[in-house]
């Protein structure tokens, strides 16, 4: 609880890239301005240099392609809640500490706010948008739905696809890989216990 | 508590639907006295002529819309207000569609969500609306079928005459009841408590699917055709001046539509000074954001810093006090004929809302007129201020009421939808103005920090019977600010004879705000904490030292005006708590294990206890926190109260972790990664939420809970440990949650 005391183990969570780490040593806008900055030249085997314009960036997202025209530093949340209208996660502080933007990107959970649109390109990307098969919740919205496990819900979309990313790894996490699973979403109402029971309810979630 | 309908000059106005149903509205006159105590203007009077408008529609199918009156931020009111109306109109819940009503307090009287106070104040009159619905559906009934109406009874949406089994649904009934005229409010006929079939019935909440599908709309989602984008930099210190900025390269940015100071208004409530960038998109303005540069007038408040604040505090407090709060007998001479005197000094830090959803509003000025969609909490007051602002009357501006990711009073404050405004006066187009993360925590309206000093006299048999409270708050230097004084009695002022609790102001520009259970949330730490020195100098149980100064023979005030302890409430709590923490079991804890107990005397009637396990290496585990409410005669959704006060008590233990620092005027947090709030990891293993019922109106549960939690973990803490715990954050005192 110290101030700027980082959480223990993110390795539940299953970032590609140690997304705690990363913001520590380097923040969003460093990182982003490596991708802005490849020259072609210098690293012939690299990718080909894009931006700092607008470019086209092509994307997966719930099954299905979403084309855009945007500068490649731009988030992979601010491009689907501002430029593909795609808005069930949230935007709570655009550095990877409170969980509300996590999507799951090709089986793994991501801060979509710290993570550029651009990278995952020929991924695919999950949102609480296209969690639901038709009028059918997925078992952890069920969950969450039966056991009312939120009050203002603004943290629910990130807490879920973390829990979808945390059961597709572990279908019957130990309360201690559901705690740790679960530790990198913040919830300011304090629903934490019946979020517990309701990620410990699921029962289905196939194992990816 | 009570708001007897007649006293507000209730009526009820019908209107036709055009054939295909009926509207009942109610009208009554805002605020009451409780209301009045935290706004900072009077609400506007209700205008002389009202619009034709709706609380209650039913369509000649049966579909029952009821409006939702209240700001919902995630306490539920959203759905607990209409289930009032619901039952007793006596329609089916799952007939019913509930829509967010628009701002319009002459239709729906007060919208305003703080202090707890939804539901109290509603109560009365939302039942009555839904019982004078009801009652004129079975007047149309008995007209139709030439009965006496009664000899009717009603059920889920229909009439029945039993006499001879007819029955008519409510919707084919709607033509009939918009041709009748309204009951008087106050004379309607209300449900017997046992005839409840929706309220006190767990229900599911209206927004539940929506959110779980993330098709719920908060008011960050909300867009309009046309909308641009806009971010404002306020000064990093409070109450600063934009003097220049390089405007001409920000507005040569990519999509950048305009860029322009705005001056300001001089109170800490009002418009801060700042630079705006308006965008053709969220992420151009956010860019061009980071190449502004501005020359800031950053005025007096740049030399402030916490330092400075503690030694000023030390200072005031060596000092007479400027301000009373209760004055009781003379405490000073007490002290000499008391057997033991102690002292004790304790500290609490400013803090920030930290709400899940960040700051934003949406505006369009047009032709003079403006229309908003704020996530406010007082969006009347609101209106006021941005009328008062731009200089147009109330009347031209409309205000849709938007659901809040959390607000925890953060926004019962107005100043980023007076910002919204502003910008948008200036911008041919709707504007969605977005803060970031560190505009919150850097730009919040912060509960007050505090030190107090307090000195017991206590008798010999160990209970206080001389007491001198001293503290200092914030303000202007000679008042308090907002929500940075007591604004309810304490125990045990008003039954120790010679009583005496006082305070001293620093003037401040830190701007002070409403945080959940404003004025209780950091002082009921201190006082509990306190007692609890006491009981365990005297050598008594903490329950029973408490339940002996509640008992104690009660002082009148020599100020008639003081309110008192409801002390019969605060015992009743009490005692529940001890039996089902089984407090009085003398089951011997583990090492390292303890349990502390603290209460809520006013404003809310609570009694809490913690039980914890303390690592050698000062990691606070809480093991289970159990808490009695007296919530009055009843729970309107159980599940949901359950959830709220289980959600109170964790943001508890995030006010014992957390702190805002003050340094050159401005705060030195900037992010939740400096502000951790507690996660997953660290909230109660178990929490034990109990009601007890009283014949008191119901209470609201937005803030009672709370301020219990942090002295009994605290006083749990010294039970397990010996260490007392005096100043807040706890890492000031070496501990923190495991």
């Amino acid at each position: 609880m110290a101030p700027n005391d980082e959480h223990p183990d993110k390795s539940e969570r299953g970032s590609a890239v140690s997304r705690r780490a990363f913001l520590k040593t380097a923040g969003v806008s460093s990182l982003a301005a490596s991708v802005v900055g490849v020259e072609v030249g210098a690293q012939p085997a690299g990718p080909p240099m894009v931006g700092p314009g607008e470019t086209a960036v092509h994307l997966m997202v719930n099954g299905k392609r979403v084309d855009l025209q945007i500068e490649p530093r731009v988030t992979l949340l601010n491009a689907l809640r501002n430029h593909a209208d795609i808005t069930g996660n949230k935007r709570g502080c655009d550095r990877g500490a409170c969980g509300a933007c996590t999507m799951i990107v090709d089986g793994r959970a991501v801060y979509s706010c710290s993570t550029l649109a651009i990278e995952v390109q020929g991924k695919q990307v999950r949102t609480v948008d296209g969690l639901a098969v038709g009028n059918k919740l997925h078992p952890v919205q069920q969950a969450f739905y039966d056991h009312d496990a939120l009050m203002c819900g603004f943290c629910t979309p990130g807490f879920i696809m973390a829990s979808v990313a945390l059961l597709e790894k572990h279908p019957t996490p130990t309360p201690t890989q559901l705690r740790k699973g679960l530790d990198g979403n913040i919830c300011r109402c304090g629903t934490f216990k019946r979020i517990r029971e309701a990620v410990a309810s699921v029962k289905g979630v196939p194992h990816v | 508590m009570g708001m007897p309908a007649s006293s507000r000059r209730s009526f009820l106005r019908v209107t036709a639907l055009g054939g295909t149903g009926v509207l009942l509205a109610l009208h009554f006159d805002p605020p009451d006295s409780m209301l009045a105590q935290e706004v900072r203007r009077p609400i506007a009077p209700f205008p002389a002529a009202m619009p034709p408008s709706a609380f209650i529609s039913v369509a000649v199918d049966g579909t029952v819309t009821i409006m939702a009156k209240n700001p919902e931020m995630g306490q539920g009111i959203r759905t607990s207000l209409p289930m009032i109306i619901a039952d007793e109109l006596d329609v089916d819940w799952k007939d019913v569609t509930v829509v967010q009503a628009a701002l319009d307090e002459g239709r729906y009287g007060p919208q305003r969500s703080g202090g707890s106070t939804s539901t109290p104040t509603n109560w009365d009159p939302l039942r009555r609306v839904g019982a004078a619905g009801r009652a004129m559906f079975v007047a149309a009934a008995a007209e139709t079928w030439g009965v006496p109406a009664g000899e009717l009874t009603t059920a889920s949406g229909t009439v029945r005459h039993p006499a001879t089994n007819r029955t008519a649904t409510y919707g084919s009934l709607a033509a009939k009841v918009a041709t009748l005229a309204a009951p008087p409010l106050a004379t309607v006929t209300l449900k017997d408590p046992k005839d409840y079939r929706i309220i006190g019935t767990s229900t599911r909440g209206v927004d539940l699917h929506g959110v779980v599908t993330g098709t719920t709309v908060f008011s960050i989602d909300m867009t309009v055709p046309g909308m641009v984008w806009a971010v404002y930099q306020k000064c990093p210190v409070f109450m600063g001046k934009a003097v220049s900025a390089n405007l001409e390269q920000i507005k040569a940015m990519p999509g950048v539509r305009d860029a322009f100071i705005l001056e300001g208004t001089r109170n800490l409530g009002g418009l801060h000074g700042g630079v705006a960038i308006v965008a053709d998109s969220y992420w151009q303005a956010a860019t061009a954001r980071k190449a502004l540069k501005v020359v800031w007038d950053e005025g007096e408040a740049a030399q402030e810093s916490s330092a400075g604040f503690d030694r000023r505090a030390a200072e005031l407090l060596q000092l007479p006090a400027t301000l009373v709060v209760r004055n009781d007998g003379d405490a000073d001479k007490a002290f000499q004929s008391a057997a033991t005197v102690l002292e004790g000094r304790y500290a609490f830090p400013f803090l920030s809302h930290a709400q899940m959803e960040p700051t934003n509003c949406l505006a369009h000025f047009k032709d003079g007129t403006l229309e908003l969609w704020t996530p406010g909490q007082a969006p009347g007051q609101g209106r006021s201020e941005i009328a008062e602002l731009l200089g147009i009357p109330e009347a031209s501006i409309r205000v849709h009421l938007m659901k809040g990711g959390g607000c925890f009073g953060r926004r019962l404050d107005n100043d980023f939808a007076l910002e919204a405004a502003a910008i948008a006066r200036r911008v041919d187009a709707p504007v969605k103005l977005m803060w970031t993360r560190e505009d919150d925590m850097g730009h919040d309206h912060y509960r007050a920090a505090n030190v107090h000093h307090l000195k017991a006299g206590l008798d010999a048999s160990g209970q206080p019977v001389a007491w001198k409270h001293q503290f200092v708050s914030f303000g202007d230097g000679r008042q308090f600010g907002r929500a940075a004084g007591v604004p309810v009695p304490l125990m045990p002022g008003g039954f120790v004879a010679d009583y005496n609790m006082s305070a001293s102001v620093i003037a401040s520009g830190v701007p002070l705000g409403s945080l959940r259970a404003p004025g209780l949330n950091g002082i009921s730490f201190v006082n509990q904490c306190f007692l609890d020195e006491l009981a365990h100098s005297a050598g008594k149980d903490p329950i029973d030292y408490r339940l002996a100064c509640l008992r104690a023979r009660r002082i009148r005030s020599s100020n008639p005006n003081d309110p008192e302890v409801d002390a019969e409430r605060t015992i009743a709590v009490l005692e529940a708590v001890a039996e089902r923490s089984g407090w009085r079991s003398g089951k011997a804890l583990a090492a390292g294990v303890g349990r502390g107990v603290a209460l809520l005397e006013s404003h809310g009637w609570v009694a809490t206890v913690a039980e914890v396990r303390v690592d050698k290496d000062r990691a606070i585990h809480v093991n289970k926190i159990w808490t009695v409410l007296d919530q009055g005669s009843q729970v309107i959704n159980p599940r949901a109260a359950v959830n709220m006060v289980e959600g109170g008590i964790i943001e508890a233990m995030s006010h014992m972790g957390w702190e805002i620092t003050i340094a050159n005027g401005r705060a030195v947090q900037t992010n939740f990664h400096q502000y951790q709030p507690v996660r997953m990891p660290q909230a109660p293993a178990e929490i034990d939420v109990h009601f007890l019922r009283s014949n008191h109106t119901p209470w609201g549960l937005g803030e009672p809970m709370l301020p219990p939690v942090l002295p009994a973990i605290a006083n749990a803490v010294f039970a397990a440990t010996g260490q007392r715990i005096r100043t807040l954050p706890l890492s000031k005192s070496g501990f923190r949650f495991a």
